[in-house]
Parts: C-alpha cells; structure tokens; sequence
C-alpha cells in the first residue's frame, strides 16, 4: 500500500510511527474484543433464573481504566511529536523553493524558477536531493498528495504552503488532488517522476531547449488553427503567452505521460482524440469543444507534437 | 420562566382535552409523543433518501471509468447523502428517541413547552424541503459538499443556486434543532418526578441533556458562518472570498462540525446505557463515571476542531495543541466502553434484537474510535485525510456506531410506542445483515485510503487492486439496503400482528416501563416518589432497593 511502501525520508517518519500506532492500537482493540468475546460466551442467560449480583462500580477499576489510557495517549503524542518536523519541517528563513507547483481547476502547474522550464500534472526531481516545493492555488483549495514521498498540504489561495520532496529511489510515484476542488476533482492526478542526477540534468535540458518550428504542411496548418482558434486566450506555448494562462503550457506536451491530468495516457492519436472531444474524456473541465474535423485535429496534434 | 411554564400547562391542556383524530389532529399536535412519532417517521423517510443517494455514488464507484452519472450529479449525491444522514437522519431520530422517551423516562406528563416543541419540528421538515426544494430548481441540488468549503461555494466558482438552498435549509432547521435542545434542557431540569435528583435520570436523559447543551453553543457558530456565506453570496462581501479567508470557513465550520460529531453520538452512547444493563439483568457499572465521562467530552469536544484542518497549512503550535486535545478526548470514551463491558460482566445476557445491536455497537465503535486516534496524530492524519481512511473511519463511527445504537434502541422502545413486539426472527435478519453489509462496505475503504485514493472523486483510475475492493464496497452496500428494508418489513408487519408487549415486556426498571404501551395521552396514572435510579426495580423489590447515589454500595 502506497502509504506503508515509502520512498522518501519524510514518508519513512510517517510509516514508522504509523506502525508503532497500529500496534499499540491493536493491542486495545485486542483486549476489548477479547473481554467481549469472553462475555458473550461466559455471561449468556442460561435460564436457570439466576440473578445477577447488582454491581454499581468499582472507584479502582475506573481509576485504571482513565490512567492506562492517558499514558498510552501520552506516549503517542510525544511520538507525534517527532514524525512532524521529520516530515515536514518549517523551511529556513529565506530558503528559495526549488519547484513551484500552483493547484488550478483542475490541473498542476510545475515551474522550476532557476532553470525556466514550465509542465504540468508532473513533477520531475532528482534522487537523493531535498527540493522545497512551494504551493499556490489560483482558484479554490486543493491539496498535494503523493503518499509514497510524503505528508499531504493543502494548496490554499493567498497563503503558499509547502512540502519536501526527496526520494530515495528513482521512480514514477502516483499522486492526486486530495481536497474536494470541483466538477473534475477526480482527474486532477499528479507523478512525481524521480530520474537518478544524471538523468534528470538531462531532463531539464531537453525541456529548455525549443521545440523545432513547424515544418511539414500539417504542422503548419496546425500552427495556423492553433492561432485562430484561440488556444491562446488560455494556453502559452514557448514564445507565445497565453492571454489568460489559466490551462497548461503546451511547449513540450508530447513529452508529458497523460493528457487531462491523468485522464488519458498521452500519445499522437490520445491527443487528436481529445482535442476533438475535451468534455467526453474530462466531464465538466475548462477546454470547451472546438468542433474540429479529423483532419484538423490530427494538423493540431502533428503541431503540437513537434519532436527534434 | 414562569410565564413560559404557564404556556406550557395551557399547551399541555390543548393535548389532554378528547383524543385527537385524523390526519389533522397530527398537524396541530402539541403531544410530545406524537411530535416523538412524527421525529421518527420523518428521519426513516430520509434514511431511504439519503440511502438511495449513497447507492447511486457506490454504483458508479463500482469498477474505475464507470460513467453512470456525471461529475456534477455525482457530487450533488455526495453533497446531498452528507447533509441528509447528518441533519435529516441522524439528529431527527435521537431528537425523536428524546422526545418521547425522555418525558416518560422522568415521569413528565410532556417537555416543558409542547407548542415550541412542535415549532421545532415544523422548522425541521420546512428546512429539510427548502434543502430538497433545489432538486427542482433548474441548476439542482449543491454540490460543494456538506462541509461546503470556501471558496468553492462563492459565485466566482458556484454561480447556480444550490448552495442558497442548502444555507438557507440548514438556517432554519438549525432554529428548529435550537428550539428543541432548549426544550430538552428545561424539561429535564424542571419536570423531574419527585424525589428524582440529577443524581437518579437515567443516562439516555443526561447525555441527551449534555448533548442539548452542545446543540445551543454550537449551532452559532454555522449559523453565523452560513449568514456570512449568503451575505458573500448575495452582497459580494468578502469574508471567504477575495480578500476574505477560506481558512476562517474552516474554522467557523468545524468549530461546529466536531461538537456535531458528539452531539450524534451522546444520545446513542445513551441508549447504549440503557439497553445493556437491562438486557445484561444488571444495574449500569459506574453510573457517576459514565455521566461524568459525557461532560468531559462535551466540554473537550469544543476544544479539538483544528484535526480537521491538520493538512490546511496552519502552524505547528496549533497543531500540537489540537492533536493533544483530540487525543485526549479518546479518554473519556474508553471509560465509557469499559464501564458498559463491566455492565456486561457477571451478568445473564439475553441476546435479543437489541442487544445484539449493542454489542455489535461496542465492537464496531472501538474499531471507529480507534481509526479516531491515528487522525489525531499530526503526521498520520497528513499521509490519510481527505482519503478513503477517513471515510472509513467515520462511518465505523456514524454507521456502525450510532447507526446500530438507533437500531438498539428501536427494537427496544418499539414495544412501548406500538404496544407490539417487534418479530425477533426478522430482527436477527436485519442484525446480521447489516453486520455484514456494513463490514463488506466500509472494511475495504480503509485500504483504498492508505493506497491513496482520494474522497469525493466520482471515479478513479485502474490501479491495482482498486477495482476489486471498491466492487466488494459496493456489494456491501447492497447488503445493507436489504437490511434496512428487512426493518421496515418487520416494523409494518410488527404493527399489525406482533406480539402484544403489555407494559414491561424486557423487566426494565426505569419509568417509561411503568406507563401502559403506548402510554396513556397523560403518560402516568400515578407516579411513585423516586428514591433511586431504578424506581421499577424498587417497586419490585422493596427489601433490596437500590437506593443511594455514587459509592452507596
């Protein structure tokens, strides 16, 4: 289970006192199930007639009963204790985020300050590094999540928040808004892809660099419908700003792993598909139907997906 | 107050004139036991409601990319099943438990103020149709979910008018949850029978007392946060919105929400207290520590609302504080589980309908309780809110908690609001098919949770395993629908020819056993000078009275 299979030190600290509770925990519920089940077996009316002998209370039972629980909720407190500033310490005063990360109806936007690169729904990192990653919401709250790297934050308007991510393997690790954000909540899925360094240079690099312009006649054409049809008052594209800026930057979309924020896995015909159908894969989102024929949506995509 | 107590002879008057007829007699009714009735009938009208609306969320929940209702009917289901369960299921019942049991429990001829008992009532059933009067307005239902967090419900993202009905059905209901807390109050601390101190009410009437109290301070601070909403909504003001915070809804929300969290779940513990030491043929174990312990988390339960925001990004102070109380307030209610267990203890159990559901309160509810404590500890609570844990966690609490306990307590107090058994054969049926419902239904979420899926989405990706536990999820709540309509078969078939129940059909010893089933329009002919808790037991017994407060024996 993704909260019990920990990749990071910040999840570690949760796991590890997940289980100490789990144990001290089962351990009440053993004796409470163990005294009923006694109970219902030993103290079932037979029939005999006999009559209880009338018990009001025992002041040293309750006694026992009110301190053992204190000290266990005690014990469990100051362990509590610990596991939040192993998981999700304050940042030093000053300390500039690595990845800012702004919850929108409903998707992620990814940005990485230093390095100019922009994406969406995922958040590539390095292993064995602590990246801050700061969290904004553009519109009403969502939340961060991604259980196998560390706690949940909720990514509220006008107050930033934070999480670390350092994972200790590289890997895809699955997440999700976690707060109740609207029509497409379900589909506002979030990776966390975690590349060893090298890999991950690599990344960047390929990200920074600017996709090929438009060569064949399709591409073309597709550049051409991408102007007209007013993609631009919400997306940007690398040298062209969105009006608005409101829906992913599509510069690199063909090097993304889903579409809709996790409602399709990306590819060529997954992206013609949806470009002519937004609101049958994604019920409800933003991006309104464009009535566009076969070919132009596959002019669009071979836009789009301009590859070096 | 006196003159109130005037009004309330006057009104009590207008009941114990010539018998009422007909349905009309039911509309002007000032009884407390037809106002009971009514309660009761109201709240199983909206079970099947709020039922049938969490049937269509599991449906399309059964298998990932199911796309048998849109995101928006979806979350209008979720909205409207949180809203009607809490404020139209839950709360009608044990106002309604209170309302006829509580009088007779005292031997009251009725509550203190019959006219403002029915207002109450009325006030309910006219919030609960402005909330369902949004089905027919052309946007439908709300759909920003009961806890309604801003800014989701303000015009920039929730331009229809769903949320206006919900804010406006809640606020008046809300007066009529007040008005009947109120009543509750004075009715217990004026219209005791003689000689009963606060020392001698059975425990259903002192935790439905604390939790009456709870009812007057907490529904404040909703009802201020709502009129805040509507003002937002309506005059565009900005206090969850632009430079308002959505932060303060949370905490004006909650502030409310975690005392409504004890307000469900005293008067069940109350039958829960009643149910056990009868069925168990043994005084209730530790009466002062039980009516104590409800004192304490009524006054804790106003100090450990912020749990519910650990992951809202507020300051580790408040944190650590909070999760401090929260955990504390898991003390008092182990040393109510371990005084029933100690009722149980020594005793001669009779496995009726009743106490099966008790004991099965007991085991399920300590499963909830303790789920409780690890959304208590910051750090666990940040890897598992908003998940399917916690929608786990509550209806182990809600469900398999309360929900049992008003089962309990309707195979118990059936006999003396119909005059007839219900049929035990069927009850057992009902028992054990919701035991299994139940457990198939909401087991399984504890899992989905920690494997990370997140509440309130109306579908899912195909990840492992997640279409396989959220099909047994659903099956389970199949169950459970056959379970609850088992009830209603064996409640009119029980009507018409069950057994009859005479007065004391289960040897109880507190006063509504003493009344005729059902009782008499005044309740009592005659009602003994009380010298104890358990004053059918000392009329039986008068060699070995009980009399005698805490550490007479």
């Amino acid at each position: 289970m993704s909260t019990f299979s920990t990749a990071s030190p910040q999840a570690e600290a949760i796991t590890e006192l997940a289980w100490t509770s789990i144990w001290i925990l089962s351990g009440i519920a053993l004796v409470v199930f163990g005294l009923i089940s006694y109970i219902v077996v030993r103290f079932r009316d037979r029939g005999d007639g006999t009559v209880p002998r009338p018990v009001h209370g025992n002041n040293r039972l309750e006694i026992t009963w009110t301190a053992i629980p204190l000290l266990i909720v005690i014990v469990l407190f100051v362990l509590n204790l610990n596991a939040m500033y192993e998981s999700n310490p304050e940042p030093a005063e000053g300390h500039a985020p690595d990845v800012e990360v702004t919850g929108r109806q409903w998707w992620w936007e990814v940005r990485y300050p230093g390095a100019g690169v922009v994406t969406a729904n995922e958040v590539h990192v390095p292993v064995g590094r602590k990246l801050l990653v700061r969290l904004r919401s553009a519109d009403v709250i969502h939340s961060f999540w991604v259980p196998e790297l560390g706690p949940k934050m909720d990514v509220v308007p006008h107050m930033p928040t934070h999480v670390w991510l350092e994972p200790r393997l590289a890997g895809v690790f699955e997440g999700a808004c976690a707060e109740f954000c609207g029509n497409s909540h379900a589909w506002m899925r979030l990776k966390v892809v975690a590349h060893p360094p090298e890999e991950y240079e690599a990344w960047l690099r390929a990200e920074q660099a600017a996709p090929p312009p438009p060569s064949t006649e399709s591409q073309k054409e597709g550049e051409k419908l991408f102007l007209e049809q007013a993609c631009l008052n919400c997306h940007a594209s690398r040298g062209m700003q969105g009006h608005l800026d409101v829906a992913p930057d599509l510069t690199w979309i063909s090097r993304r792993s889903t579409l809709g924020a996790g409602v399709l896995p990306n590819s060529r015909e997954n992206l013609a598909a949806w470009l002519k159908d937004p609101q049958k894969y994604k019920p409800g989102c933003n991006m309104p139907d464009f009535d566009l024929d076969d070919r132009e949506a596959r002019a669009l995509t071979d836009y789009l997906w301009r590859t070096p | 107050m006196s003159d109130s107590l005037m009004g309330a002879h006057v009104g009590a008057e207008a009941v114990h004139g010539p018998p009422p007829r007909g349905p009309l007699a039911w509309l002007s009714t000032v009884d407390h036991k037809q106002v009971g009735l009514m309660y009761l009938l109201f709240a199983v009208v909206f079970l099947a409601v709020g039922g049938l609306e969490a049937l269509v969320m599991r449906v399309q929940l059964a298998w990932p990319g199911l796309a048998l209702v849109s995101p928006k009917a979806f979350n209008q289901m979720f909205t409207m099943h949180g809203t009607t369960m809490i404020f139209f299921v839950v709360m009608p019942i044990l106002t309604g438990f209170a309302n006829y049991m509580l009088p007779l429990m005292i031997g009251a001829r009725d509550v203190a103020f019959p006219r403002l008992n029915a207002f109450g009532f009325w006030m309910l059933l006219l919030g609960s149709v402005l909330l369902y009067a949004s089905f027919f307005d052309e946007g439908g239902p709300p759909d920003a979910g009961w806890f309604g967090y801003a800014p989701l419900t303000e015009q920039p993202y929730n331009s229809l008018k769903g949320v206006d009905y919900w804010a406006l059905g809640l606020l008046v209901s809300g007066i009529g949850t007040v008005s009947a807390a109120l009543n509750l109050i004075v009715t217990t601390f004026t219209m005791r029978a003689p000689g009963m101190r606060m020392w001698d009410v059975p425990l259903f009437v002192w935790m439905t007392m604390v939790t009456s109290f709870l009812v007057i301070f907490a529904f404040p601070a909703l009802n201020a946060a709502l009129v805040m909403l509507l003002v937002d909504r309506f005059l565009h003001a900005h206090f969850f919105q632009g430079q308002g915070d959505p932060v303060l809804w949370q905490h004006y929300f909650w502030a409310f929400g975690h005392p409504e969290v004890y307000i469900l779940v005293l008067p069940a513990f109350g039958i829960i207290s009643e149910v056990i030491p009868v069925f168990s043929r043994k005084p209730i174990f530790g009466y002062a520590f039980l009516a104590g312990s409800s004192l304490a988390i009524g006054l804790l339960s106003y100090g450990v609302w912020v749990h519910h925001m650990f992951s809202a990004g507020l300051g580790f102070p408040m944190l650590i504080a909070f999760s401090f109380t929260s955990m504390l307030i898991a003390v008092p209610t182990g040393i109510k589980i371990f005084n029933w267990i100690a009722t149980m203890w020594g005793g001669a159990i009779r496995f009726t309908t009743a106490m099966l559901f008790a004991v099965a309160f007991l085991l399920q509810f300590t499963l909830g309780g303790l789920s409780g404590i690890t959304l208590a500890i910051v750090p666990l609570d940040w890897q598992v809110t908003d998940s399917y844990y916690v929608v786990a966690h509550f209806h182990y609490v809600a469900l398999g908690g309360i929900l049992f306990a008003i089962f309990a307590g309707a195979y118990y107090w059936f006999p003396k609001m119909t005059g007839r058994m219900l049929h035990e054969g069927l009850g057992k049926w009902n028992f054990w098919t919701l035991v299994l419902g139940f457990n198939l239904t909401f087991l399984v979420q504890h899992f989905l949770g920690l494997m990370g899926m997140p509440r309130r989405v109306y579908t899912y990706p195909d990840l492992p395993h997640w279409g396989e536990l959220n099909a047994i999820s659903t099956v389970g709540a199949f169950v459970m629908a056959l379970s609850v309509l088992i009830f209603l078969v064996n409640v009119a078939r029980s009507l018409v020819r069950g057994k009859l129940a005479g007065d004391n059909p289960w040897e109880a010893w507190t006063l509504e056993w003493l009344a005729t089933s059902p009782p008499d329009p005044h309740n009592f002919e005659r009602v003994p000078y009380i010298r104890g808790r358990r004053p059918l037991w000392d009329l039986a017994h008068p060699d070995q009275a009980d009399h005698g407060g805490p550490g007479a024996h």
